[in-house]
């Protein structure tokens, strides 16, 4: 195998490997804080692809800028779900939170489909199609901006976490797990940032997304279940792990896609997946066993 | 009781001679779906153990039986329960993994998510089982080869896959499995302490679920005379099989049937209704929303709550 | 009949059982004392294989059983009861207690039968069709104690079956305990109801940070002044008056 190829591949797919991040990061938050398990996810992820899509369809607006309003509206559907629906269940048995999950994943994932039919999509970018050679590599400028951004509204959302008083009430939730909370915090304002914090970064992955792969209203059940696989991999409920998990699993599958064959790339997440689950459940970098 | 239920079963004998071919349809389907939700039931509603990959043991049976029909001539009669038994390795394969590593709740629904995509991708890039585009079952009107030109064939034999699949749990339920299958389903650790092997009987259970599921998958193939990656080993087949013993109630002998004889028809109205306007995907915008309500207001299922009310009244009177 | 040796279990930097040894003769009551996270619970929790030890050994009739799963350790006639119970919250109390007695027979009749059996010895039989998370705290610790008698132990783990009990509720549990081990079944009990364990224990051993730090009949125990000054002092004082 030529070592340029497989270099190419690794360095696309750890650019990719940024969205894979975000979106692991807000799922790890969600988990984190509440124990709940957002099986929409990937949905959520798809509304803001699909966000992004008509914002440079009827506004103009780059991805790489709408990127802010898809997270902004995300956020507020993260907060009525949890209001409206995840709130209701957080002492409910763990299938039940799920199956929960799962009802507002059929809606959001068909309601898509209603709304903007089964086509597959891509949001136009002017940086769509720009490359920059180094030598034999190239590196694709969309995916550099969208690494950029990641990194830089993950770093955000650590300073958030870490600096400000809500995000270190946040943590400490998920610290202790809920129901171990700290005395006086307002639990209900916390689950609701925190569910909404998760919702926008997955909204602004999904956005940024969109730039770089067609995506269609069935493409959500598969994120969902990567993002699952990445946060497993990093270590269920640790942001960082979360974060280096979304760069592995990436450049796991853009290896896979060059050593394979493409439509193969998802079979290396899961074979990774089966391997983590069984000898390492607590994921590379969490230190907590489920 | 006793006089209820052979009466529902006369008349669901004699009910395909006043039925016209959609409603023979539409009740093939009920019976279908019944029959894998009961399959799903006896992991799922009894044991607790939430398996979101329930179409991987479909497909591998229908692949397995249409496979073998379709290279050695071997029946599907006999295909299915070949089937079954590959469904069954694989239900081993997963239990054993994830039972022996102790893999609970989420963990567990994910290996089995896993898996069945795992099998969809391998056979979607196998050109022996025709690949992405899958096997198609030329039609011979052969009963041996499990073709009917009669759709009514199809509606007893559904109906006998459900009634077989009902006395099978019906018989689990009973016995020291379904004992220690609701035990484990309520606590696992206190089960243990009473002397139950936790491990084997969960794998039991994965076992015959899979079994029954996989037996299932050869009904489906040649029912629909074909067989896609996408849709065998699809995760909306594994919602489907599963939301029928939930909307039903789960863990119950009844909950899958009634939960079929919700869901069926309601999925068939809002697709011949909607469908037409080009809205695919109303009737899962509707499972989605029913899912949501059950959850919320009857979290145990709609049989469990019309028992209650049944004996509600009788108790007032 | 219970031979403990060298018992260990670190959790982190918690060291939770430290060289615990004891032994344990067919039908005697042994008492285990000691103040919270002594490591009671976890002593019980390595007996009874829901724990692995980290060194140790531990006898069963001859046979050692570590590595042993719980259930295996159940069938050869061990079994414990858990401090906070656990009762199958939506099965009824008769389905409770007959998960136990199918350790012994693989017949469900059989079992069911043996469950009433059992449920009429704690007092619960009128409640035989009741779901058990319906029950009240003293109901529950009655069940708790028939699941594990259904599985006819020889020896019985307990581990604070009588906290939050009335006096009267304790006095009653008491008696029960004391008739279960007339039947020749030996008892381990975690307690802190001092009175119960100084009436029901022919000995008592203490534990003090996973360490055994005395050993001997009740009398010897309630006046050893290292007891005292670890744990007893203003639990016993608080025991006796309420």
């Amino acid at each position: 195998m030529d070592p340029i190829l497989l270099g190419q591949a690794a360095l696309n797919g750890f650019l990719f490997g940024g969205v894979y991040s975000l979106m692991a990061v807000g799922l790890s938050l969600i988990f984190g804080v509440m124990r709940v398990i957002n099986i929409a996810h990937g949905d959520m992820m798809v509304w803001g692809s699909y966000l992004a899509f008509i914002l440079a369809f009827r506004l103009g607006l780059d991805p790489f800028v709408s990127f802010v309003l898809c997270a902004a509206a995300l956020f507020c559907l993260g907060v009525v779900v949890q209001r409206g629906l995840v709130n209701r269940v957080l002492n409910a048995p763990h299938e039940m939170q799920i199956l929960l999950m799962l009802g507002v994943a059929l809606v959001l994932e068909n309601l898509a489909l209603v709304v903007f039919g089964p086509d597959t999509r891509r949001t136009e970018s002017a940086y769509g199609l720009a490359t920059v050679w180094f030598g034999p590599i190239f590196v694709d400028v969309a995916r550099l901006i969208t690494f950029a951004l990641a990194l830089a509204l993950s770093c955000a959302l650590y300073l958030f976490l870490f600096r400000s008083d809500l995000g270190k009430l946040i943590r400490a939730a998920a610290d202790n797990g809920y129901g171990a909370l700290v005395i006086g915090a307002d639990v209900e304002r916390i689950y609701t940032v925190a569910f909404g914090i998760g919702a926008a970064c997955v909204g602004a992955a999904g956005a940024l997304m969109s730039a770089l792969l067609p995506f269609s209203p069935a493409a959500g059940f598969a994120q969902t279940v990567t993002s699952f696989n990445i946060v497993i991999i990093g270590g269920m409920g640790s942001l960082l792990g979360a974060f280096l998990g979304g760069l592995i699993v990436a450049v796991a599958e853009s290896l896979g896609a060059v050593l394979l064959v493409p439509s193969l790339k998802e079979l290396v997440g899961f074979v990774l997946l089966v391997l983590i689950l069984l000898f390492r459940p607590q994921g590379l970098f969490g230190g907590k066993t489920p | 009781m006793r006089w209820a239920a052979l009466g529902a079963l006369a008349v669901l004998l004699v009910l395909p001679n006043f039925l016209g071919s959609y409603l023979l349809t539409v009740f093939i389907f009920i019976f279908f779906y019944a029959y894998l939700g009961q399959a799903w039931n006896l992991l799922g509603g009894y044991g607790g153990q939430i398996s979101l990959g329930h179409a991987a043991f479909v497909g591998i049976g229908g692949y397995t039986s249409t496979y073998l029909a379709m290279t050695y001539k071997l029946s599907p009669w006999i295909g299915m329960f070949v089937g079954g038994a590959a469904a069954a390795c694989l239900g081993a394969v997963i239990g054993y993994l994830g039972f022996r590593f102790g893999l609970r709740g989420f963990y567990f629904i994910l290996l089995t998510v896993a898996f069945a995509e795992i099998c969809r991708l391998v056979v979607s890039h196998v050109e022996a089982l025709g690949g992405a585009l899958g096997l198609f079952i030329t039609f011979s009107g052969d009963p041996w080869q499990f073709q009917f030109s009669d759709n009514r064939y199809y509606y007893y034999i559904a109906l006998g896959l459900m009634l077989a699949a009902m006395g099978i749990v019906a018989l689990v339920e009973r016995s020291r499995m379904g004992a220690y299958l609701a035990a484990i389903r309520e606590d696992e650790d206190a089960s243990e302490a009473l002397g139950v092997n936790a491990f084997g009987t969960k794998l039991a259970a994965i076992v015959l679920s899979a079994f029954l599921t996989g037996v299932g998958g050869t009904f489906y193939a040649n029912y629909l005379f074909s067989l896609q990656p996408n849709t065998a080993f699809g995760i909306p087949l594994s919602v489907e099989i599963i939301l029928r013993p939930i909307v039903g109630g789960s863990g119950t002998l009844m909950g899958p049937i009634l939960g079929s004889f919700i869901l069926s028809p309601l999925a068939e109205v809002s697709r011949a209704y909607f469908a037409k306007g080009g809205l695919s995907g109303v009737h899962l915008i509707v499972y989605g929303s029913l899912l949501i309500a059950v959850v919320l207001f009857f979290p145990r299922g709609a049989y469990p709550y019309l028992r209650g009310l049944v004996r509600g009244r009788r108790g007032g009177a | 009949m219970l031979e403990v040796r060298g018992l260990s279990k670190r959790f982190g930097g918690l060291q939770a059982v430290c060289d615990l040894s004891l032994s344990m003769a067919e039908g005697e009551v042994l008492g285990l004392i000691g103040p919270n996270g002594a490591g009671k619970t976890t002593a019980f929790n390595l007996i009874s294989g829901f724990l692995v030890p980290d060194s140790g050994e531990i006898k069963f009739r001859g046979r050692s059983v570590v590595g042993l799963r719980p259930h295996q350790i159940c069938h050869l006639g061990l079994t414990r009861t858990f401090q906070l119970v656990r009762p199958f919250p939506h099965l009824s109390v008769l389905e409770n207690v007959k998960v136990g007695a199918l350790a012994r027979t693989a017949s469900v009749r059989e079992a069911a039968g043996k469950a009433r059996h059992v449920l009429e010895e704690v007092g619960l039989l009128a409640k035989v069709e009741v779901h058990a998370g319906e029950l009240t705290l003293a109901e529950r610790k009655r069940l708790e104690l028939a699941r594990a008698l259904a599985t006819e132990p020889v020896l019985l783990l307990l581990d604070e079956v009588m906290a939050g009990l009335t006096a009267t509720e304790t006095e009653r549990i008491v008696e029960l305990i004391r008739a279960i081990n007339r039947r020749g079944v030996a008892i381990l009990l975690i307690e802190h109801v001092m009175r119960a364990v100084m009436s029901l224990s022919g000995r008592i051993i203490v534990l003090n940070y996973g360490e055994r730090i005395a050993e001997g009949p009740p009398a010897v125990i309630a006046n050893d002044a290292r007891v005292i000054e670890a744990y007893l002092g203003e639990e016993y004082v608080g025991a006796t008056q309420g």
